[in-house]
């Protein structure tokens, strides 16, 4: 049976009027990746401080390794926290840095630098121990914030966005060898980041946070692929979504219809639907068919006109304005359409592609 | 360096403006190196008998110096401004330092609260404390009312007096200085601390104190010399009982006329000044002067 290294028990936490947390549970395993995912001023954050210690909950629990540890002072935790601004001691060098948790722990001299520079070497820095961290570039100083919090080997590691101040090409160099880190050393860690691609990138699960709450927790794909609610489904990956109602269930198919505009299908998955119900429904742009409305013998669909064309990252980009005034976009690979704005569409989908969300809230 | 030489603009660039700014710099420079120039020779001159200085070079105003009559005095004015300092940063430190980490509004009052002695001369706010101190004062009314002593305890003119003195005027300063120090501390670098093991007062020593002990240094700065010099306290509060390098220079400048050896006491007190900064940039390693401005 797994024990979680880290478990929160409806923590609360109020900065005066603000609600930061609104009562968060969560289990996390040993040896772990876990992102909290969400949009700035979500609270992931103060959820890594009450992690660390730093700051205390209004109520709730915090336990690590089975031990309730909430009251109980950052320098008694094993914990450790890469800050998002790095917080390198200026008046030290890198290896002074790197060994400080090492010298309040009375280590002898040689144990110490041994250590730093097992660390250094850890982040493909050896060399760099004498330098000043002012004398280091974004991303150099970046992986000395992470060697000085993995010298001592803490239980849990703590992550603030901590390749927000790099560029591009770095951060993705970065995410790979934080990720090879983490399986070298096994070490478990929390990771925050507003990145959506990042998230899905590293984590083996992602907690999206909105507004001091979890809103899904799960594995990328789960999130990617079943969104439970439209706050995942449009933050992680920018899904359409799409209001109707119930028309006919057929199996596990449910024909969501929308007047105007027309019916499209989408898999229920289980979850119970009564004719009628109103509904709400994702699909992923790269997940649509796009056709002119006079080549389609059946006329399924939702019916639209085209708005834009726009060349991003690889894909074309359709925008579909709809009947009722609602934009969809869809996205295809390479540059080659016949569509042309004016043209009129319509829309659909195999019915896994899309998914229902929102069925707590419209099942109220 | 790398990561300072980066930082700065460079030199060629700013010819035009460094030409323009060229009459200031050199009336600044006129103004500020003249008269140190002049103390300088000064000091190496002969007094002359009455008024003036005969243009003869002689060492015996530093030889003089020597004398025990003004050792003696160089010695007690070191050590008082010694015990002053010592006084100072004990009480300006702490308070500067948990000054900075009050809420903004609350801080601004506090620095408002700093300010507004200065608004009155300190001759003023020393005849204050002539009044707290001087026998059957307010001070010995107080005490002997609480039954602490029986009778009066005599402290004007004494050297406590002189001492208590010096710490109110000259306290402030090391408040400020640590203030401003401490401001730009950095609070997530003790959390950054606090988060590797240190527990609250490892984190104070190994951190923040270390990264405002440049507004420690330059508040002793600020406030060793002018414990030296500020004559008028001792005079005010100390009668004279109390003689303060700064008191013989006066003395021999205004009423002895005696200005080579004025000139040399004062370039005396200057190295003291030079060497204390020396000291401050080694300990400190700050190579500009900033924290001192
Ligand atoms: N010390 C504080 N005092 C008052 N309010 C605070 C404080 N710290 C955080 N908050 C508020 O709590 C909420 C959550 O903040 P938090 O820093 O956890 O956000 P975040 O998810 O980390 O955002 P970002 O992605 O921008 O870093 C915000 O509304 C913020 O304004
Ligand atoms: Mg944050």
């Amino acid at each position: 049976m797994r024990e979680p290294i880290l478990q929160l028990e409806q923590v609360v936490k109020h900065y005066a009027e603000v609600v930061a947390l609104g009562g968060i549970d969560l289990s996390i395993w040993q040896g772990e990746f876990i992102t909290l995912l969400g949009p700035s001023g979500c609270g992931k954050t103060t959820t890594l401080r009450i992690i660390a210690g730093l700051e205390q909950p209004d109520s709730g629990r915090v336990l690590l390794e089975g031990r309730d540890v909430t009251g109980v002072e950052p320098n008694r935790r094993d914990v450790n926290t890469v800050f998002q601004n790095y917080a390198l001691f200026p008046h030290m060098t890198v290896e002074d840095n790197i060994g400080y948790s090492l010298r309040l722990r009375k280590r002898p001299r040689a144990d110490i630098r041994r250590a730093a520079e097992e660390a250094l070497a850890l982040v493909q820095l050896e060399g760099y121990g004498r330098r000043m961290p002012n004398e280091l570039s974004g991303g150099q100083r970046q992986r000395v914030a992470i060697a000085r919090a993995i010298v001592n080997r803490p239980a849990l590691l703590l992550l603030d966005e901590p390749l927000g101040a790099l560029d591009l090409q770095l951060r993705r160099q970065m995410q790979i060898e934080l990720k090879r880190l983490q399986k070298q050393l096994g070490i478990t860690f929390v990771y925050i980041t507003h990145d959506q691609e990042e998230a899905l990138n590293m984590s083996d699960r992602i907690a999206v946070m909105r507004a001091g709450q979890f809103e899904q927790i799960g594995t990328p794909a789960e999130i990617y692929d079943a969104p439970r609610t439209s706050f995942v489904a449009t933050f992680v990956g920018n899904a359409n979504l799409l209001h109707g109602v119930a028309e006919r269930v057929e199996g596990d198919t449910v024909v969501l219809c929308r007047h105007p505009g027309g019916c499209v299908p989408v898999a229920r998955r289980g979850a119970p639907v009564a004719q009628g119900q109103p509904l709400t429904l994702a699909v992923r742009s790269e997940q649509v068919d796009i056709a002119l409305l006079g080549d389609r013998s059946d006329c399924a669909g939702l019916r639209g006109v085209v708005s834009e064309k726009s060349f991003a990252g690889g894909m074309l980009r359709i925008a579909v304005q709809l009947a009722d005034g609602q934009t969809f976009t869809v996205s295809r690979h390479g540059l080659n359409s016949a569509l042309e704005p004016g043209d009129a569409v319509s829309l659909n989908w195999a019915p896994e592609s899309a998914v229902l969300i929102d069925l707590e809230v419209s099942a109220q | 360096m790398k990561g300072t030489a980066a930082g700065r603009p460079r030199r060629g660039k700013n010819l035009p403006l460094l030409l323009m700014l060229l009459p200031i710099y050199l009336t600044t420079l006129l103004l500020v190196a003249g008269p140190l120039v002049y103390m300088l020779l000064l000091s190496f001159l002969t007094r002359a008998e009455g008024w003036g200085v005969h243009y003869v070079f002689t060492l015996d105003n530093y030889l003089k110096i020597l004398q025990p009559v003004y050792l003696n005095t160089f010695v007690q004015s070191l050590k008082l401004a010694l015990l002053c300092t010592t006084l100072i940063a004990l009480i300006g430190y702490p308070f500067g330092y948990f000054m900075a980490k009050l809420p903004p509004k609350w801080r601004g009052l506090f620095s408002f609260l700093l300010i507004l002695p200065f608004w009155t001369s300190s001759l003023m706010r020393l005849y204050g404390w002539m009044i707290i101190f001087r026998a059957n004062g307010i001070l010995d009314k107080l005490l002997m009312a609480a039954s602490l002593t029986a009778e009066p305890l005599r402290l004007l003119y004494t050297y406590p007096a002189v001492a208590v003195g010096m710490v109110y005027v000259l306290t402030p300063f090391m408040i400020y200085s640590v203030y401003s120090s401490a401001e730009k501390l950095d609070w997530g670098l003790v959390e950054a601390a606090r988060d590797l093991g240190a527990t609250p007062l490892q984190a104070f020593f190994t951190i923040s104190f270390k990264l405002t002990l440049p507004g420690l240094l330059s508040g002793v700065v600020l406030t060793f010399i002018p414990s030296m010099g500020l004559f008028f306290i001792a005079d005010i509060l100390g009668g004279n009982k109390v003689v303060l390098v700064g008191s013989v220079i006066q003395e021999q400048l205004l009423k002895t006329r005696n200005w080579p050896f004025a000139a040399a006491l004062s370039v005396v007190l200057m190295l003291l000044t030079t060497l204390l900064i020396y000291l401050y940039r080694r300990i400190t390693k700050v190579r500009d002067l900033e924290g001192l401005i």
